[in-house]
């Protein structure tokens, strides 16, 4: 659990719009190690997906500074995000998104398309990724002919397949029942076990309760952390972000 | 991990740009349509124009270019000319000829198919006296019953054109078959086929020499003897490396005493005009296959507008995977090239096909010239880059995160 920090956020702010702005991320800093596992959690309207995109390099912030192993997101241009995202970023996405013309094979290999990996090693990896979430059987069936706890599990294939530092799952389990959920989450932990760094944004306190650590955002700030008496810093209620609002 | 960048090779970057037409096989289909119609009417236009054309140059070949005719022209002071007799006999002796027929128009005299016909109604067709050699000449064979001989060319016996035929009402030969000629009957031995070099041939009923004089009255006296009349016109096959200088000596062997008095042409000139004229593509059908086109740009390039649009999240999946704005664009742009694309090859095949079933149908060789159909696929390619530049670029703008954002 203490390995090198992959994920720093320093005074991370994000503004929307113009007249008038609207903040959606007010000062965010933490840190995450490789090798932990996260529940970021808070309602709706929080500021939790937009923290997730920011993470996620799908969306830069308006100030502050984003490092994901070691890189800062900031200095890189669209088409080097663009592959930081390819190799360091797997996503989960609460829709699962698959194709549902390819198989499922053809869907978790699709994870490395981006990475500049060849076809063959493609296939052969997303079988293994395939074998970690327990699907191997029905790597030549269409997504349609799987239940959605199946589909998710795919789509948590897909995320894994490239070996990134973070996987980030955006409610993974929100369109799924709660049994199936259960298996999700229990599959979350096994791949964390099996050293995966894993952010999950979820509304659900109760689920978040069942991972190691919780980061709860309100109004766009980190309320609490569960990780801060590892020392990973947290953002005071008047800290940079105040200032970031105005700029 | 490989360090080409992440750039697709070209097989990924065919599966990707081919996304959308596989989950969509009917859309893609119908919005390549308009395309193809486009691309086949275009095809098909410039397809039979050279076909047509080919099929005559084709007829010009087998007819022989080396055809001439002398005929009796304008005289300056007497009106209508005449052709010396023996004509034929001098032009026979010129060098580097090697065939002479020739017919003599009876102009007074009329064909009809009975005797209660109406003397007007001659329906524009001539009778002539004719050498025994003309089916030959022309290079026109027979197509019912037998060509003249030494007997029947003393007989009361025609053989009529093809049009001659028509006109009469007459498609099979039998023996007691007679028309009324030049107020008497006589049999009919056969029907020609047409003959595309000399079409006065077609609407002519032909009969011999000797029964032109004998039944028509058709004589010239010569020294005070009655003989067979002259010819008004003559046809020559030359030497076919020596046509123009046979062509140069023709009205001065004819007629040396008034060789301004004979026309000489070269039938085939006509065919090649004809020709040129049938490689002329029809414009109007070419604009409305150029309209078809612009209709399917339009098709496609809707087609595009929507499928970026409900592909939202797709976009942003890719985008989350590490596609970057480029390969986005290229993906789309790829997709509406690739639609386009099928569309005309699938119309360049419709046109083609259509060119050759009619081509057939008109015994003509199948020509489609090489700029039709690699025009017409690449017109499509390009209309297909044009159709999709615009939502191409659309999608590549949009931010990931709106892309994500379900509906």
């Amino acid at each position: 659990m203490s390995g090198e920090s992959v994920l720093e956020l320093d005074g991370v702010t994000k503004v929307y719009g113009e007249q008038p702005p609207v903040p959606a991320l007010r000062g965010v800093s933490l840190s995450v190690r490789q090798g932990e596992l996260v529940a970021v959690v808070g309602p709706s309207g929080s500021g939790k997906s937009t923290l997730l995109h920011v993470i996620g390099t799908l969306e830069r912030p308006s100030s502050g500074v984003v490092r994901i192993s070691g890189v800062d997101a900031a200095r890189l241009s669209d088409r080097e995000l663009s592959r930081l995202r390819a190799r360091e970023i797997g996503f989960v996405f609460q829709q699962f998104f698959l194709a549902e013309h390819a198989t499922v094979r053809e869907n978790v290999a699709d994870g490395l398309l981006y990475a500049g990996v060849p076809a063959a090693q493609r296939c052969r990896r997303a079988d293994e990724a395939l074998e970690r979430v327990g699907l191997s059987d029905r790597a030549k069936f269409k997504p349609t002919k799987l239940s959605g706890g199946q589909r998710q599990r795919v789509a948590v294939a897909r995320a894994l397949v490239g070996r990134p530092a973070i996987v980030l799952a955006d409610e993974p389990t929100g369109n799924l029942d709660s049994t199936t959920g259960a298996s999700i989450m229990q599959l979350i932990r096994e791949l964390n076990a099996a050293g995966a760094t894993i952010i999950m944004i979820t509304h659900d306190a109760g689920l978040a309760d069942q991972l190691p650590r919780q980061i709860r955002v309100l109004d766009g700030q980190v309320v609490s952390d569960t990780g801060r008496d590892r020392g990973v810093l947290v953002a005071s209620m008047d800290g940079p972000g105040a200032k970031g609002d105005v700029s | 991990m490989s360090a080409n960048g992440g750039r697709l090779g070209v097989r990924d970057g065919l599966r990707v740009a081919s996304v959308g037409l596989r989950a969509r096989p009917m859309r893609a289909a119908l919005s390549a349509l308009g395309i193809a119609i486009g691309t086949a009417a275009i095809v098909a236009v410039l397809g039979l124009s050279s076909s047509s054309q080919a099929g005559l140059l084709a007829e010009i070949a087998r007819l022989g270019p080396n055809m001439l005719t002398v005929e009796a022209g304008m005289s300056l002071a007497r009106g209508p000319a005449q052709l010396p007799r023996e004509a034929p006999a001098r032009i026979t002796h010129l060098d580097n000829v090697e065939q002479v027929a020739h017919t003599a128009l009876m102009k007074n005299e009329k064909v009809y198919r009975n005797s209660m016909i109406p003397v007007s109604n001659t329906g524009g067709l001539q009778v002539r006296a004719t050498s025994l050699n003309l089916p030959s000449v022309l290079r026109t064979g027979v197509a019912r019953g037998t060509w003249l001989n030494e007997g029947t060319a003393r007989e009361p016996v025609a053989v009529l054109g093809s049009t001659a035929a028509a006109q009469l009402g007459i498609d099979r030969v039998y023996p007691d078959l007679r028309i009324w000629l030049g107020g008497q009957w006589f049999n009919v031995a056969g029907i020609l086929q047409p003959s595309p070099l000399e079409p006065e041939i077609d609407s002519s009923a032909l009969i011999g020499y000797p029964a032109a004089q004998k039944y028509l009255g058709y004589v010239s006296l010569v020294g005070g003897a009655q003989n067979t009349g002259p010819p008004s016109s003559i046809y020559v096959r030359a030497d076919i490396d020596h046509v123009a200088a046979v062509q140069s000596l023709l009205a001065q062997t004819a007629n040396p005493e008034a060789p301004y008095e004979v026309a000489v042409s070269q039938p085939s000139d006509v065919l090649t005009a004809r020709a040129a004229a049938a490689g002329a593509f029809d414009s109007l059908f070419l604009g409305l296959g150029v309209v078809a086109l612009v209709v399917g740009a339009v098709g496609v390039a809707n087609i595009m507008i929507i499928s970026v649009l409900e592909r939202r999240s797709e976009i942003g999946l890719r985008r989350a995977l590490g596609a970057t704005k480029s390969q986005i664009r290229t993906q789309f742009l790829g997709e509406s090239i690739l639609l386009a694309g099928l569309g005309g090859i699938v119309g360049v095949l419709a046109g083609a096909a259509a060119t050759a079933v009619y081509a057939n149908s008109k015994s003509w060789a199948v020509v489609i010239p090489v700029e039709a159909w690699s025009g017409g696929i690449a017109s499509a390619i390009l209309i297909g880059a044009f159709a999709g530049l615009m939502p191409a670029l659309r999608a590549s703008r949009m931010p990931p995160t709106v892309a994500l954002r379900t509906v």
